[in-house]
């Protein structure tokens, strides 16, 4: 008997069932038992079959690919270590650059992890579960080959060695903490909305792309290398944050006003979180790609711009707050670095001045705001260090009840007057650094009212003592090697003998 | 004569991350699995109760009623991160493409007896639904463990499932002509079909339980410890004798990951069960309870395929988990 002739299947309905068709309605437990938490967000999915797949990866593709892109990355990152590449570096202050990105990213990329888990097990349709699934897999694969990566410039840098114990203590690490924490902690299609869309569709290119291409100018093979192999899983994630907008948007009309309200929440919160990346672009790579504020011009006022518009088909708008997040473009990497410079006694990475040079440059990219607001300051710094008295700030600053961020951010319009808000809730008094983190607490502050301020936990004697050198030793924080400038410190000290002994064998 | 290559001398100032010198004792040069999965899970001061479940900490110890001193004692056997778990899943993969067209050029699936042919679809293809519960049940313990060590194997596990419900859907679909004919069928079967209620039961009644480490021993331990050897095993022998090498050949995939996989769910158990007399208690009451039940859910299984040798067959699987559950240290 001669079997009839094969059907061949398109593509789309193969992948269908290789994926949702494994999914069935249960009726033994209750659907509603089963998926729990996709529905108390008031979001409503008339019709999940119309989720259309964002990319159609099998598992077993999925491993080829994966498995391909891991054995050349390791083959890389074994030959840096073979032949000490941490030598071939611009400068040995760029290598603050990563620790801020070890202590602050690489934790969020394991939680990020665990939440697309919680995503890939609880979200109804299976069609969106199996591309959570895959970024649970991803951020996994981003966290570890992180560490792995850095874990080279670990073993000849300070700094480094204790980046889970600080990731949970340090002030400023409860930044990047609080924000991971908020999503994670929010219903699983604010998470969507927060991670997938607002941070991974809408910011990626302004924190992945300076930090790898921050390492591609600074000579650091090994994280431009982790860069371009993460390239791929990037354009995926991104790919599921545009889907899900959409699909959300287009499965029911009241869907938007909530959609909306968490798109301004997220842009508020990333933007903040962002002056991070801002400070780390503008003061602490020795070899610069672009200044923050050109960064922000291309990937949010015009790429941004441009998603928005498309986006307004759906009723969507420009977030909330844009435009002064925008006119914040020109201050948040000279405030923030400031801060840190300020606050070097209890940072885990090396602080520094521009040099004329790069205070040139900044000047330059800065034409509105640099040498009016900013540049006297430094002068001011370099002068007082000069005649021995290196300024520190000895008060412990009192911080945004939403960004955590020390309320050191100027009012719009008047970039010589701090910001200040504050509100009531249950008879205390909660204050933020703006609008736009007020709103935020305004509108779940039975949530924000919750957050653990570091300054407010040292004053309440929860880190190691009252003392600096007790909250240090809290933090396992080496005084004198993980702080301080990079002027004198062993990182400095050990570079410094590195290029001399290299330029005796050169001759 | 040697060659000697003249390079800087740069010594190192350590030789791994703190956190990882502690638990190995001294700061000795770690392997990629220590770096990569060794407490970088937060612990604590964690800002927000979850909107979803404000009982808990989003990571939480106390979503389980497992106590454990250290959470990094589930240490894998395999010690599988990232890199290492897809490069051996690639590998794994390479050989069922290689028996997939094995089979396609020889027309192997002709061979296999027709009534045997319509038993494949009543048995195994159903059992892509079983695979897709064991994945949520997987992407549930990632989601809700506690620590590195297990959420990152849980999730490569879920890796797995849906890799596997995958390998079985091709099979289904190769079956039947290349359409979704036949996986329509075993859907069905699945749904409806008698032999099928008491597992699927199973399968839903776990995917409701809240202590994630009751999941990791009902599905990994015992539901898998009894439908691999029936499966796989038993009812492939018997399925020898109606012409289904092929089947076999296609399936390969499983019983090599079943074993291996095998080692990771021994390794936790053991682990688990040796901590304290508590946990042990716990450990044996869960297995006893889903034992049961999911031996009497396969029971009418077992009886449409294998007819009067299902008894045997089912008292077999049994008895060889149980001897495995008694050197994991559980009490039966």
């Amino acid at each position: 008997m001669t079997p009839p002739r094969k059907k061949k299947m398109n593509l789309k309905q193969r992948y269908a069932l290789m994926t949702r068709g494994l999914d069935w309605e249960t009726s033994y437990q209750k659907m509603d038992d089963v998926f729990p938490y996709d529905t108390f967000e008031g979001i409503k999915i008339t019709d999940w079959s119309k989720w259309e797949d964002p990319f159609r990866l099998t598992m077993d593709a999925y491993w080829k690919y994966q498995g391909e892109k891991e054995r050349k990355l390791y083959a890389v990152l074994d030959s840096f270590a073979q032949n000490n590449g941490q030598l071939g570096i611009s400068d040995a202050r760029y290598v603050n650059a990563i620790k801020l990105f070890l202590t602050g990213v690489t934790p969020l990329e394991y939680q990020a992890h665990r939440h697309f888990a919680h995503l890939g097990r609880h979200i109804r349709g299976a069609g969106p579960r199996v591309a959570a699934q895959m970024q649970s897999l991803d951020e996994l694969r981003h966290a570890q080959t992180q560490i792995h990566t850095i874990s080279h410039y670990n073993k000849y840098f300070d700094g480094f060695a204790e980046f889970p114990h600080m990731h949970d203590r340090v002030w400023y690490l409860s930044v990047p903490k609080s924000f991971f924490d908020d999503a994670c902690t929010a219903g699983p299609f604010e998470f969507f909305t927060a991670i997938s869309f607002a941070f991974e569709y809408v910011l990626t290119n302004l924190l992945f792309v300076p930090f790898m291409s921050g390492a591609a100018y600074n000579g650091d093979l090994a994280t431009v290398t982790f860069g371009f192999s993460a390239q791929s899983d990037e354009a995926r994630h991104m790919t599921l944050g545009i889907e899900v907008i959409k699909f959300m948007l287009e499965q029911h009309p009241d869907n938007l006003p909530i959609v909306q309200k968490w798109v301004d929440k997220w842009f508020w919160r990333g933007h903040k979180m962002l002056g991070l990346v801002a400070m780390m672009m503008d003061y602490m790579l020795p070899k610069r790609i672009m200044s923050w504020k050109e960064a922000w011009e291309i990937y949010f006022t015009e790429a941004g711009g441009a998603l928005f518009e498309d986006l307004s088909r759906y009723g969507l708008r420009v977030p909330k707050y844009a435009d002064i997040a925008t006119e914040e473009a020109e201050h948040i990497s000279h405030q923030n670095w400031a801060i840190f410079y300020q606050y070097t006694q209890a940072a885990g990475f090396h602080t520094w001045l521009p040099t004329d040079e790069e205070m040139a440059w900044l000047s330059e990219k800065y034409p509105n705001t640099f040498d009016k607001y900013y540049r006297p300051r430094f002068e001011m710094w370099r002068e007082m260090e000069a005649k021995g008295e290196r300024f520190y700030n000895n008060a412990l600053p009192q911080l945004c009840q939403t960004c955590q961020i020390p309320m050191g951010y100027t009012e719009p319009g008047d970039p010589t007057k701090i910001g200040f808000r504050s509100t009531e809730y249950k008879g205390d008094r909660y204050h933020f650094c703006s609008d736009g983190c007020k709103d935020i607490f305004e509108n779940e502050p039975e949530k924000f009212a919750q957050a653990w301020l570091p300054v407010h936990q040292i004053f309440q004697g929860n880190c190691g003592g009252a003392d600096l050198g007790d909250v240090l030793k809290w933090y396992h924080m080496e005084n004198g090697t993980d702080n301080l400038d990079y002027s004198g410190s062993p990182d400095q000290q050990q570079w410094d003998a590195w290029q001399a002994a290299r330029k005796k064998v050169a001759g | 004569m040697s060659i000697d290559i003249k390079t800087m001398n740069v010594e190192p100032k350590r030789h791994t991350f703190a956190h990882v010198a502690r638990r190995l004792g001294s700061d000795a040069p770690a392997s990629r699995y220590e770096e990569g999965v060794y407490d970088l899970q937060a612990t604590t001061h964690f800002h927000y109760r979850p909107l979803w479940g404000p009982e808990h900490w989003h990571f939480d110890e106390g979503r389980t009623q497992v106590k454990m001193s250290d959470w990094y004692k589930f240490k894998d056997p395999r010690q599988y991160y990232y890199g290492t778990y897809t490069i051996a899943r690639a590998n794994m993969h390479q050989t069922t493409d290689r028996n997939f067209a094995f089979e396609e050029k020889r027309e192997m699936l002709a061979n296999i007896d027709p009534e045997w042919r319509e038993m494949i679809v009543n048995y195994l293809i159903p059992l892509r639904h079983y695979e897709w519960g064991a994945n949520m049940n997987a992407c549930s313990i990632s989601d809700t463990g506690y620590g590195t060590a297990i959420t990152s194997a849980a999730i490569f596990t879920a890796g797995d499932r849906l890799g596997i419900a995958q390998i079985l859907s091709r099979v289904g679909i190769s079956l039947g002509n290349g359409t979704g004919d036949l996986l329509d069928d075993a859907k069905a079967q699945w749904m409806n079909g008698p032999a099928w209620q008491g597992m699927r039961k199973c399968v839903e009644d776990s995917l409701v339980l809240k202590d994630w480490f009751e999941a990791l021993v009902a599905q990994f331990l015992v539901m898998d410890g009894l439908v691999y050897p029936l499966v796989y095993n038993h009812i492939d022998t018997e399925g020898q004798k109606h012409g289904a090498a092929a089947i076999s050949i296609l399936c390969e995939f499983m019983v090599d990951w079943s074993a291996e996989h095998n080692r990771w769910v021994d390794a936790v158990i053991k682990v688990a069960a040796k901590e304290s007399e508590e946990n042990q208690a716990l450990l044996s009451s869960w297995y006893s309870q889903w034992r049961d039940e999911t031996h009497k859910a396969l029971q009418p299984l077992a009886a449409m395929v294998l007819g009067d040798g299902a008894d045997s067959a089912l008292a077999d699987v049994k008895e060889q988990l149980d001897k495995r559950a008694g050197k994991l240290g559980l009490n039966l």
